[in-house]
C-alpha cells in the first residue's frame, strides 16, 4: 500500500503522500517541523495545531485541511487518520488502513510524557515506520522532570553569581516545552524573535506559558539581569548574544548525552533533552505496534535496523529519507527566515 | 571517590580558568589528604601504569550487558571514548557503595599482581556499586589518558593558592619522581629543602610562536638569537656524584642515554643544563629519524651508538655549584654556561656537551635571513631570547619566542575519514590524504587538526553523502576534495606505501579551488626527500 519513491513516502491508492520533500498534489504532514513540513504542496493535511504554524511558515495562503487526533478521513477506499506522536504539540503519527492492512507512518515521536505535547499512543499495525535518531544503546535520556529541575537550579545558581542564562532550544516545540517547566519565580524569562513568534502561536492555539518578553527595541540592558534567555540554537556565536553579558550557555539536546558533542558546542552546560525516542522508547514503539514488517528512516538506520532483525526476528530494513531529524548543531531552523532577529536593543 | 567526581564534573561543566582553579582550591580544602595528593598525581600526567587491558574490559562488558559484539563496536565508534562508552551502556546500579579516591588507585595498582578472573571479579563488582558519576571517573581511571581539561598551571596555580606557597616553587616541588603513596601532598609542597630528592629537575621555560613582525621585538641587540632544534628537550642534572637526564615529559632517561654518563665527576656536584638532545655526527646534526631509531629501542647496541651518537645542545644553566640561579639574566647565565662547558672540555676531550651557538645578527634583516637558512641546519626555525629574561616556568609570552619557518607543504586528495575521539567524536575528522602515483592515487599522510569547528561539520557531511565504501569506522570517498597539508620534515620509510613518512602533518587549507588532478605527485614528495637529505 505504501512505497517510497523520489518525492516521499507515498500511498497511490489514497493519492496521497506522507511528509514529502518534493512539491506533490497532496501531503499528509506528521508535524511542523521544516525537515517534514516543506513548502510546495498544493494541498495539506495536517492536525489542527500544525497548520497555524504551518501556515505561518509557509505562507497564509496555503490550502490545508485540519484534522484532530482519532477523526478519520476516506480517500478512494484508504481509511486514514492521525494519532498522537509525542514528538512536539500537534504531532502525529499517520495511520492508513486498506481491506485489513495497516501502516503507520510514525514521523518524529518520543513515548516519554513531556507535559506539554499530548503524549504518543501506541496503534497498532502491521507495517511501522519508525525513526531512529538516538538508535544506539548509549541513548538513555533520563526522566525529563529531573533535567527541568537542573535547568532552573542552574538558573539559580547562575543568577547568584550575577549572571544571566542563555539557554539553546529550537524555537518550536522544545522552546515551549523548556519555558513551560521554568520557575518564573526565579526571575525574568526573556526570548529570541524566533521563539517569541511560536509562543504567539501556541498560545492562541493550545496552552498556557508563564510571561515571556521579546527581545526587542524596547527592552533596556540594565532589566536583563540574572534572567533567563531562550533562543534558537541559530544565535550560537551571533553578535545578538553579546547584550546578555555576563551570561552562562546552555544547550538542549539529545546528543549532549555524549561528552564530545557537550564540549563541541562550546556551552557551559548541556541539558540532555530530546523531542526522540531514545534507545529504550524506540524498542518498547516497535515492539508495541504488534508490527513484523519495520522500516527505518532517518537516523542510526542500519545499525537499528540490524538489531530488529537480529534480537526480535523482525522484518526489518532501512529507508533513505531526507529527514534530519535532531542535529548536534541543531539546524533544523535555520532556513527559517524568522530565526534572523535584527532587532536591536537601545 | 564522591568528591572527586563532584569536582570533575565542576571543572568538566566550565570553560574559564578562573572557575576551575576556584574548584580546585574548594576540593583541596575539604578532601581527605590521601586523596587530594592522587588528584594532584592524575592531573599532573602522574597516573600509575595500567593494570586492565581494553580488551578485556570489552569482553566483560559486553558479557555482562548480553550485548551482540558489533552493537558494542558501533556504539563504541559513535562515542569516541571506551571510558564513556562503557558507562552509557552500563545498566544504573542499584546499590552504592562509597569508595575513597586513594583506596580504588591502591587496588588498581594491587590488580597488576592478579589473576584474570581476579581483575575481572574487582572491576565488574565496582561498575555494579557505583552511582553514574562516579562510574564515569572510575572508567577514566582504569582506561589511561586521563585528561581534565586541567593544565599543570592551573594545578600549580590552585596549590599556590591553597597553601599559601609561590608558584614557581610549587611548580618546582611537582616536578620529578614523587609518589603519591608515600608522600602526602603537605610535604610534598610545604616542607622546606629538597635534599630528600637529589634527582628533581627545574620545570621547564617554554617559548610561544612569535606571531608578529619581529621588528615589533624593539631593538635586535636586546635579543639573543639562537637556532631551534629538533630533538629531545631535556635537562642534565649532576648532583651528590650521580647523574640525572630528565625529558621535557618528564621521564626520567638516564639509563637509555648512557653517553651522558662519564659526566659524573666532569662536571661540578649541584650543575642543572637544559638543552636540546640529538644525535650528531661530527659536526652534522642527524635528521629527527635518526634519533626515533635511538629512542624506540630497548637495547642499545654499538652499531646503534656508532650510527647516532647523542650530544647536548645546552640552551642554558639552571642551577651552579647548588645555587638556583634562575633569576640572573640570560647574558649571566650564558657566561656561567660557558665557563661549565669550557672547563668540562678541559677535563673529558670528547665531551658529549656543545654549546648552542648563538646566531651573530645585527638587524632583524639578518634574522629573518638566518630563519630562511634553518633547514640547511637540520633546525625548525629560530629562538628568540631576551638578553635581560630571567628563566621562568611553563610557558610564557614576552620574553622567549620561537619563530619556525613555514611548513612545506603539498596537495593531497582526501580518500578516507574516521571518526574522531574526545571532543571530535561523533564526526568524521580522522583524514587519510593520496597523491598521483601515475593514475594511481596513493596515501601518504594522515592528518587530524587544521580545520576550524565550522569546517569540520561542513567536512562530515560532505563525507557522509560521498561515502563509497565502509570498512569497520573507516569510510573511503569518492576522490574530489583536495586540501593542503602542511609538514616539517619528510623522512625515507620503508613501511608507508608512498615510501616515506612525515613530522607533525597537518591542514593548512582545504583547496576548493583545486581540482583533484591538480593535486600533488608522489614525485614532488620524493623530491623534497631528496633536498632534505
Amino acid at each position: 500500500m505504501i512505497t517510497f519513491n523520489d518525492n516521499g513516502i507515498y500511498c497511490a491508492r489514497a493519492g496521497v503522500y506522507i511528509d514529502p520533500w518534493k512539491p506533490v498534489d497532496r501531503a499528509i504532514i506528521t508535524h511542523a517541523h521544516s525537515d517534514h513540513a516543506r513548502w510546495g504542496m498544493k494541498h495539506y493535511l495536517a492536525h489542527h495545531l500544525s497548520v497555524p504554524v504551518m501556515k505561518y511558515r509557509l505562507g497564509s495562503d496555503i490550502s490545508v485541511q485540519a484534522l484532530g487526533y482519532g477523526e478519520v478521513i476516506e480517500m478512494n477506499g484508504v481509511k486514514i487518520s492521525l494519532h498522537p506522536a509525542g514528538h512536539i504539540w500537534g504531532s502525529a503519527q499517520v495511520r492508513l488502513e486498506c481491506n485489513g492492512e495497516i501502516w503507520v507512518v510514525s514521523g518524529d515521536y518520543k513515548i516519554a510524557d513531556d507535559g506539554i505535547s499530548q503524549a504518543f499512543e501506541p496503534v497498532p499495525c502491521q507495517h511501522f515506520i519508525t525513526e531512529s535518531t538516538f538508535g544506539l544503546p548509549i541513548y538513555n535520556f533520563p526522566a525529563h522532570q529531573s533535567v527541568h529541575d537542573d535547568i532552573n537550579n542552574w538558573w539559580r545558581q547562575n543568577q547568584a553569581e550575577g549572571k544571566n542564562s542563555v539557554l539553546f532550544a529550537y524555537a518550536l516545540g522544545k522552546a515551549q516545552r523548556v519555558i513551560s517547566h521554568l520557575d518564573p519565580s526565579i526571575g525574568k524569562i526573556f526570548t529570541h524573535g524566533a521563539v517569541d513568534n511560536v509562543n504567539k502561536l501556541y498560545i492562541e492555539n493550545d496552552g498556557y506559558l508563564p510571561a515571556t518578553q521579546r527581545i526587542d527595541a524596547t527592552v533596556d540592558k540594565k532589566d536583563i539581569q540574572g534572567a533567563m534567555i531562550i533562543a534558537p540554537p541559530s544565535a550560537s556565536n551571533s553578535p545578538w548574544l553579546r547584550r546578555f553579558e555576563p551570561y552562562k550557555l546552555g544547550v538542549c539536546s539529545g546528543w549532549m548525552q555524549l561528552r564530545g558533542t557537550r564540549r563541541r558546542q562550546g556551552a557551559d552546560r548541556g541539558f540532555v533533552l530530546s523531542d526522540h525516542a531514545d534507545w529504550g522508547q524506540l524498542n518498547v514503539a516497535v515492539k508495541e505496534t504488534g508490527a513484523s514488517h519495520i522500516y527505518v528512516t532517518h537516523g542510526y538506520k542500519s545499525h537499528f535496523a540490524r538489531w530488529l532483525t537480529d534480537a526480535y526476528h523482525l522484518n526489518a530494513r532501512e529507508v533513505e529519507t531526507l529527514y534530519t531529524g535532531e542535529q548536534a548543531d541543531d539546524t533544523l531552523d535555520l532556513e527559517q527566515a524568522d530565526n534572523k532577529s535584527d532587532e536591536s536593543i537601545q | 571517590m564522591r568528591a572527586f567526581s563532584k569536582l570533575f564534573t565542576e571543572i568538566d561543566q566550565t570553560t574559564s580558568t578562573n572557575e576551575k582553579i576556584h574548584a580546585l582550591v574548594r576540593y583541596f580544602e575539604t578532601a581527605d589528604p590521601k586523596d587530594a595528593v592522587w588528584t594532584v598525581a592524575l592531573l599532573t600526567g602522574k597516573r600509575p601504569k595500567r593494570t586492565v587491558k581494553t580488551g578485556e574490559l570489552w569482553t566483560w562488558c559486553g558479557e555482562l550487558l548480553d550485548m551482540p559484539s558489533w552493537l558494542f563496536a558501533e556504539s563504541y565508534h559513535m562515542v569516541g571514548d571506551l571510558a564513556e562508552t562503557i558507562t552509557l551502556l552500563l545498566p544504573p546500579s542499584e546499590e552504592h557503595i562509597e569508595y575513597s579516591l586513594h583506596q580504588v588507585l591502591l587496588s588498581l595498582i594491587a590488580l597488576g599482581d592478579k589473576n584474570e578472573a581476579q581483575r575481572r571479579e574487582y572491576i565488574t563488582s565496582m561498575w555494579q556499586h557505583l552511582p553514574p558519576g562516579e562510574l564515569f571517573v572510575f572508567n577514566k581511571l582504569i582506561t589511561g589518558g586521563f585528561r581534565m581539561g586541567v593544565s599543570d598551571k592551573i594545578v600549580i596555580k590552585a596549590l599556590a593558592k591553597h597553601f599559601s606557597v609561590d608558584e614557581n616553587i610549587v611548580a618546582h616541588r611537582l616536578t620529578g619522581s614523587w609518589d603519591a603513596r608515600t608522600v602526602s601532598l603537605n610535604e610534598l609542597i610545604t616542607i622546606e629543602g629538597d635534599s630528600a630528592d637529589i634527582s628533581k629537575p627545574y620545570p621547564f621555560y617554554l617559548a610561544y610562536p612569535l606571531e608578529t613582525d619581529p621588528h615589533e621585538l624593539g631593538e635586535v641587540s636586546e635579543w639573543q638569537v639562537e637556532r631551534k632544534y629538533d630533538g629531545i628537550r631535556g635537562q642534565i642534572i649532576v648532583r651528590d656524584s650521580q647523574l640525572f637526564v630528565w625529558s621535557r615529559g618528564e621521564d626520567l632517561l638516564t639509563e637509555k642515554f648512557v653517553e651522558f654518563h662519564p659526566l659524573v665527576g666532569i662536571l661540578p656536584n649541584g650543575t642543572v643544563i637544559d638543552g636540546e638532545i640529538l644525535p650528531m655526527v661530527g659536526d652534522r646534526i642527524q635528521p629527527f629519524h635518526v634519533m626515533q631509531t635511538r629512542t624506540g629501542r630497548k637495547n642499545i647496541t654499538k652499531k646503534v651508538l656508532q650510527e647516532a651518537p647523542l650530544v647536548m645542545l645546552c640552551y642554558d644553566l639552571l642551577e651552579n655549584d647548588g645555587i638556583d640561579i634562575r633569576h640572573l639574566s640570560l647574558q649571566e647565565r650564558r657566561q656561567l654556561l660557558e665557563e661549565v662547558i669550557m672547563n668540562a672540555k678541559h677535563r673529558l676531550n670528547d665531551l658529549p656537551l656543545h654549546l648552542s651557538p648563538i646566531v651573530q645578527v645585527d638587524s632583524w634583516e639578518n634574522v629573518i635571513a638566518e630563519r630562511q637558512r634553518s633547514r640547511e641546519f637540520n633546525c625548525e626555525g629560530l629562538m628568540l631570547k631576551r638578553k635581560n629574561s630571567d628563566y621562568k616556568t611553563g610557558r610564557r609570552r614576552g620574553d622567549w619566542w620561537k619563530w619556525k619557518v613555514d611548513p612545506f607543504s603539498i596537495d593531497g586528495v582526501l580518500i578516507y575519514a574516521q571518526r574522531g575521539h574526545g571532543r571530535r567524536a561523533n564526526l568524521y575528522t580522522d583524514f587519510t590524504f593520496a597523491v598521483w602515483d601515475g593514475d594511481e592515487l596513493v596515501p601518504f599522510a594522515k592528518a587530524y587538526s587544521g580545520l576550524t569547528d565550522k569546517e569540520l561539520v561542513e567536512v562530515d557531511t560532505w563525507i557522509k553523502k560521498n561515502t563509497l565504501d565502509k570498512f569497520g569506522p573507516v569510510r573511503s570517498v569518492t576522490p574530489l576534495q583536495v586540501f593542503e597539508i602542511g609538514f616539517e620534515g619528510i623522512n625515507p620509510s620503508p613501511r608507508h606505501r608512498s615510501g616515506i613518512a612525515l613530522r607533525f602533518p597537518r591542514i593548512l587549507r582545504w583547496r576548493k579551488d583545486k581540482t583533484v588532478k591538480e593535486a600533488n605527485t608522489r614525485a614532488d614528495l620524493l623530491e623534497l626527500l631528496k633536498a632534505q637529505l
